[in-house]
C-alpha cells in the first residue's frame, strides 16, 4: 500500500479488508435485483448507501407499495444509525461542518463499529485532529467496494436467466440479518409479533401492514423487556453488524 | 417484480430516502454540543427495530397462500428454512444466501 498515505488511513483500509467478504455478496444482491433500471439501482446505492434499506426499497417498489411507505420503511430500517451518530459524534466535534457532513454520509454499521473500538481505546488527546483518518480509511473502502459490487451485480444480473430466481436472494439477505438480531426473548417476541401482523395486514392498502407490523413488534419487545422476560442485556440491535469479533 | 411506477416517482423515492437517511446519519454528529445523547426511551425502542422491521419485511414473502399443508410447503418456504438454519450456524450473509438458493432449487426439483 502507498506509504505516503497517513498511517491512520492505512490502518483503516487494512482493518476494513476482512469485512469485504460480507459486503461484496450483499452489494451484488443489491445490484442484481430486477425491477429498477440499472441507473436507478446504482443511483439508489450512491444516494442512500445503506444495504438493507436499499433492498427494502427495491422489494416494496416491486410490490407497487405506496411511495410514502417506501420512504418511511427506509427511514425505519435506518433509524439505528441515530445511535451510531450520537455515539461517534464526540470524536468528530473538532472537525469542520463540511468534513462532519462527509463523515455522516459514509456512516455504516461496520465503519461505526471499527472506528468506535479504535477511538475508545485511544486516550491520546493529541491525535484528535487525525481522528477522521482511521474512520475515513474504513468508511471509504466500504463505500468504494459497495458501489463497485452494485455495478457488478447490475451487469451480472442482467445476463442471468429469470429461472435462476436471483431475486429470491433479497428475502434471504433479510433472513441473514434477522436471525442474529433475534438475540433474546424480547427481540424474538418483537420479530414474531411484527411478522404475524405483517402477514395478517398484507391486504392493507399501501402495504401499510409492514409499518404497522414493525410498530407492533417494537412495542412488543419493549413490553416483554419491561416485564423482565429473558433479559440478557444482549445487543439486540447488533444484528446487521458483521464487524462483531474484530 | 417489475414496478409499475414511472422514472420520476422512482427517482423521487431515491432522493427522499437518501435525504432522510443522511439526516439520520448527520443528526447527532451535527447537533453534538447541544444534545449530549439519545433520549433513553428512543434508545430502548431502537434496540427492537432491526428484529421487528426485518421480520415484518420478510414474513409476507414466505407466508402460504392458504392454510393447507400443500399450500404451505412451497420451494420458497423450504429455501427460507435452509437459509435460517445457515444464518443460525454461520451468522454470515454469503452462506445464508447460498443455502437459501440451493434449498429453493432443490425443493423446486423435488416438489
Amino acid at each position: 500500500m502507498d506509504s505516503r498515505l497517513p498511517p491512520d488511513l492505512r490502518d483503516g483500509i487494512r482493518d476494513a479488508l476482512p469485512l469485504l467478504l460480507g459486503i461484496v455478496p450483499f452489494a451484488l444482491v443489491a445490484g442484481v435485483e430486477a425491477g429498477l433500471t440499472p441507473l436507478q439501482t446504482i443511483g439508489l446505492s450512491v444516494v442512500v448507501f445503506a444495504g438493507a434499506s436499499q433492498l427494502a426499497a427495491i422489494d416494496l417498489l416491486g410490490r407497487d407499495a405506496a411511495l410514502g411507505v417506501v420512504v418511511l420503511t427506509v427511514v425505519v430500517v435506518n433509524l439505528r444509525m441515530l445511535m451510531y451518530s450520537a455515539s461517534i459524534a464526540p470524536y468528530f466535534r473538532e472537525l469542520s461542518a463540511r468534513v462532519r457532513a462527509g463523515c455522516a454520509y459514509l456512516l455504516t454499521d461496520q465503519a461505526y463499529a471499527l472506528a468506535l473500538a479504535r477511538y475508545v481505546g485511544d486516550r491520546d488527546r493529541e491525535t484528535s485532529t487525525r481522528r477522521p483518518h482511521y474512520y475515513l480509511g474504513v468508511a471509504l473502502t466500504l463505500w468504494i467496494v459497495w458501489q463497485a459490487g452494485t455495478v457488478v451485480g447490475v451487469v451480472f444480473g442482467a445476463a442471468v436467466p429469470d429461472s435462476w430466481r436471483l431475486g429470491f436472494a433479497v428475502p434471504l439477505v433479510f433472513l441473514a440479518l434477522l436471525v442474529p438480531a433475534v438475540s433474546d426473548a424480547p427481540s424474538l417476541g418483537a420479530a414474531v409479533a411484527a411478522g404475524a401482523v405483517a402477514v395478517v395486514g398484507a391486504g392493507l392498502p399501501f402495504n401499510a401492514g409492514l409499518i404497522v407490523g414493525a410498530v407492533v413488534g417494537v412495542a412488543t419487545g419493549i413490553a416483554l423487556e419491561g416485564r423482565g422476560v429473558g433479559s440478557t442485556d444482549g445487543d439486540g440491535g447488533g444484528g446487521s453488524d458483521p464487524a462483531e469479533g474484530h | 417484480m417489475a414496478t409499475s411506477y414511472g422514472p420520476p416517482s422512482i427517482w423521487a423515492v431515491i432522493v427522499a430516502a437518501g435525504l432522510a437517511t443522511f439526516a439520520i446519519r448527520l443528526s447527532f454528529i451535527h447537533l453534538f454540543g447541544r444534545v449530549e445523547e439519545v433520549p433513553p426511551w428512543l434508545e430502548r425502542a431502537l434496540v427492537y427495530v432491526p428484529a421487528a422491521v426485518l421480520a415484518a419485511l420478510v414474513a409476507p414473502d414466505f407466508a402460504p397462500a392458504s392454510a393447507t399443508v400443500e399450500a404451505a410447503l412451497t420451494p420458497e418456504l423450504l429455501g427460507g428454512a435452509a437459509a435460517v438454519a445457515a444464518a443460525w450456524r454461520t451468522e454470515d450473509v454469503l452462506w445464508t444466501v447460498a443455502a437459501g438458493m440451493i434449498g429453493l432449487h432443490v425443493a423446486r426439483f423435488l416438489l
